[in-house]
């Protein structure tokens, strides 16, 4: 097979399983929907190693495949095609979010076993699957738009998917708009990228762009950055960097495998995505990729202060992920682009492995997800511990497990930039420094320490259910009816599934950065280098010196982290709250989130609502209502009560009419003879 | 003999018949006079006709003669059907089709 058919069969996979499961489920018998979806997406995994060996089988220069099954349509200039770019970026892109989904399916099929909206669960969770290969697969500007947006909509569904609770619906509808805002950027940014290149096609605006760079426009051409910086936007938003970050932290109102597949693996690494693919423009506008750089620093320094302070567990995960996004988007911002997508596959491994872990543990609090209530989980969750401290070693980049390898590449190479990207560099090892922090303050808490009631219960054999669901957020009753949180809950140590779901994930978290060992082997860099061929800033093979320094460094750092938390959290007991105590104005601001939901409700959320209400009072009202809706019906009714009066019913009045009109005309006749 | 004289005669019957429209209330006599307006434009058809020295003037007579027909069948048959359900025999009264 062609290798283009392997990826359409990738991209064909997720949507029969998504369609069968959506109008098959009342004959689906028992939890079979679940097993459909998590074969359709195991099928399409084997379909993108397929693409992936029949892709190697093409020499280097050749490794970039389009391939068109129709055309939407095709006017000047613009030519809107069903059509996929198959290249390594895109297979690479293809593995890491077909296999992770695979096994976050597979998770899902223990973890929601209870659920009454089972087959719905699974549906919506194909359709993300599939609408993350077309933005991943698609050759134009239009299909990538349309991926994108699909994504934002299957993440709305997903969110809300316990559509009772009021906490998730608000949560589904905030991230839809901030992806929304995120999508009107992607489609002016496309605009500009359209007005400077005049086509749509990926492939021909990268090679125009290029070409025009060496024949007069030059670089910081004003469309082009206009155009990469509302990319960014788009990037932003879907990846949530400061300040279009506020969604993903509520995101985590959804179902724990949700927050595995799209907000830590899949989904938000979307952005990094958009910008390795441009890699062609925004090498040509420094700007926008100076802009990302410092904002994705920022995002990563930022979000590791507040998980430093958050107590839900799944939101601490959040801001992690955030923060390792941060990373990424720097990295890719500042030509890392292999150290940036390396970082994102190893990222996808620790992190999905992260939140299966939290959200076994959630199962055993019966979905209470405060680290406050949480204590002394090691003994009685022995696998769930196992799973989540070697997710925890990873992200804290301790080697030899995956993040040490990937972290402190995109921290080389953005050393390597020189100039102010120092400043980027220090500020990626304190953001290190607090990843450690975070992670394990989370596990010495929920760990480690004195068992908590849940946790006593579990080592007597014994699984804690609520007496009454609450939600955890807000503390309200719930019914376990459909649109709530089913009534018994999964956790690994019971559920063979989600065993071998983390398993593999903990195995991906340990070897996954073997396949590039600074100076030893090269397989990421080299299978990405066609993908970037024209790039000037990709990976140069040669290292300096810093090398050694930075991974000795990152180590260190690591160490120290995990040291500070054992310190805080397990050896002496009371200091958090003395910190607390001594520096409370930022333990506020952390605790507070930055008050960035504040600055936005202040900057945007009350003048939107403020000339909302103007409108609706002085416009909506006076204007439209009064003025031009109450001036036409005015009109018409007075024009048709006086047409009305004619219309009296005597025949005989209607007769002396009729007879003084025809003599009227008649004499109007007469007088012009 | 001139032209004008039978016009003259056609035209007084006709206003003879559009007053009587006009001014009877019953439907009956309201037809009637319909009859002669009618009559009245057939008398200035024929007599331009015979001005002409050609028939196409009386055909035309003949077409409004038989569209006056129709016309009285359609009008009796009303008149008739008022008397049934016992409506006034009045125009006036008849009046619920106002606006």
């Amino acid at each position: 097979m062609a290798t283009t058919t392997y990826a359409w069969l990738v991209l064909a996979l997720p949507l029969v399983g998504m369609l069968v499961v959506a109008l098959g489920f009342r004959a689906l018998p028992g939890r079979s929907a679940g097993w459909i979806a998590t074969g359709a997406i195991f099928l399409a995994f084997l379909a993108a190693l397929g693409a992936l060996i029949s892709l190697q089988g093409h020499s280097p220069v050749h490794r970039q495949l389009s391939s068109s099954l129709w055309t939407y349509f095709s006017t000047a200039g613009v030519d809107a095609q069903m059509s996929i770019l198959v290249d390594p970026l895109s297979v690479y892109m293809m593995l890491v979010v077909t296999g992770v989904s695979a096994l976050i399916h597979l998770y899902s099929i223990a973890y929601l076993d209870e659920d009454r909206g089972f087959a719905r669960f699974f549906s919506y969770l194909n359709f993300f699957v599939f609408s993350m290969l077309l933005l991943v697969l698609a050759a134009n500007f239009v299909l990538l738009i349309v991926g994108w947006a699909f994504v934002g909509a299957a993440s709305y569904l997903l969110i809300s998917f316990w559509y009772r609770r009021t906490t998730a619906t608000r949560a589904g509808i905030k991230a839809f708009v901030i992806n929304v805002l995120g999508d009107a950027g992607l489609v002016l940014g496309t605009f500009f990228i359209f007005k400077h290149t005049g086509t749509l096609d990926l492939l021909q605006s990268f090679h125009r762009t290029t070409a025009g760079a060496a024949f007069g426009t030059g670089t910081e051409n004003g469309d082009l950055v206009a155009g990469c910086m509302l990319l960014l936007v788009g990037a932003f938003a879907k990846s949530a960097q400061v300040p279009l970050h506020t969604w993903l932290p509520d995101a985590m109102e959804g179902p724990t495998p949700v927050s595995a597949l799209i907000h830590a693996a899949t989904m938000v690494t979307a952005g990094v995505y958009l910008i390795a693919r441009m890699h062609p423009l925004f090498e040509l506008a420094p700007a926008a990729q100076d802009l990302g750089a410092i904002v994705g620093a920022a995002t990563l320094l930022i979000a590791g202060t507040i998980g430093l302070a958050q107590t839900d567990i799944k939101r601490v995960i959040a801001y992690s992920t955030m923060s390792q996004i941060g990373y990424m988007i720097m990295a890719v911002s500042v030509g890392a682009y292999a150290a940036g997508l390396f970082h994102m596959m190893t990222h996808a491994f620790f992190k999905a492995l992260l939140f299966m872990a939290a959200g076994s543990l959630i199962a055993a609090m019966a979905g209470e997800q405060s680290l406050d209530r949480m204590g002394g989980f090691r003994k009685a969750m022995p696998f769930t511990y196992g799973c989540f401290l070697i997710g925890g070693l990873a992200l804290s980049g301790i080697p030899p497990f995956s993040g040490f390898f990937s972290k402190d590449e995109v921290l080389l190479v953005t050393a390597e930039r020189g100039g102010w990207h120092w400043a980027l560099y220090v500020v990626g090892y304190i953001g290190a420094f607090l990843t450690a922090l975070y992670t394990f303050r989370m596990i010495f808490r929920a760990f480690h320490g004195e068992p908590v009631a849940e946790a006593r219960e579990l080592q007597g054999g014994h699984l804690h259910h609520a007496e009454v669901p609450r939600n955890p957020a807000t503390g309200e009753e719930e019914d376990i009816d459909v649109g709530f949180p089913g009534p018994v809950h999964a956790i690994a140590e019971r559920a063979l599934k989600m065993r071998v779901a983390m398993g593999t994930l903990a195995v991906g978290s340990v070897v996954a950065g073997l396949v590039q060992i600074p100076k030893v082997d090269f397989v990421v860099d080299d299978f990405l280098r066609p993908s970037f061929a024209e790039s000037h800033l990709y990976a140069p093979r040669e290292r300096n010196g810093l090398l050694v320094f930075g991974l000795i460094l990152g180590t260190l750092l690591g160490l120290a982290g995990i040291a500070l938390a054992h310190r805080i959290w397990v050896a002496r007991p009371g200091t958090a709250a003395a910190v607390r105590a001594r520096a409370r104005p930022l333990y506020l601001l952390f605790v507070n989130k930055w008050y960035f939901d504040e600055l936005i409700e202040r900057l945007v959320v009350r003048p939107a609502a403020a000339s909302g209400r103007f409108a609706q009072n002085t416009f909506e009202r006076v204007f439209v209502q009064d003025t031009l809706i109450g001036g036409t019906t005015g009109l018409v009714r007075a024009g048709s009560a006086a047409v009305r009066a004619a219309q009296n019913g005597f025949v005989r009045y209607y007769a002396g009419l009729l007879v003084l009109g025809v003599a009227g005309v008649g004499f109007y006749f007469l007088l012009q003879s | 003999m001139s032209i004008a004289w039978y016009l003259a005669v056609s035209a007084i019957v006709f206003a003879l018949g559009a007053v009587g429209v006009m001014t009877r209330r019953n439907p009956l006599v309201v037809l009637l006079c319909l009859e002669l307006m009618l009559n009245g434009g057939n008398l200035a058809l024929i007599a331009f006709s015979r001005m002409w020295g050609n028939g196409d003037g009386q055909i035309l007579a003949l077409v409004v003669m038989t569209v006056a027909a129709c016309e009285v069948c359609i009008g009796l048959g009303m008149i008739v059907a008022l008397y049934r359900r016992r409506l006034p025999i009045d125009v006036d009264e008849l009046r619920e089709l106002q606006g």
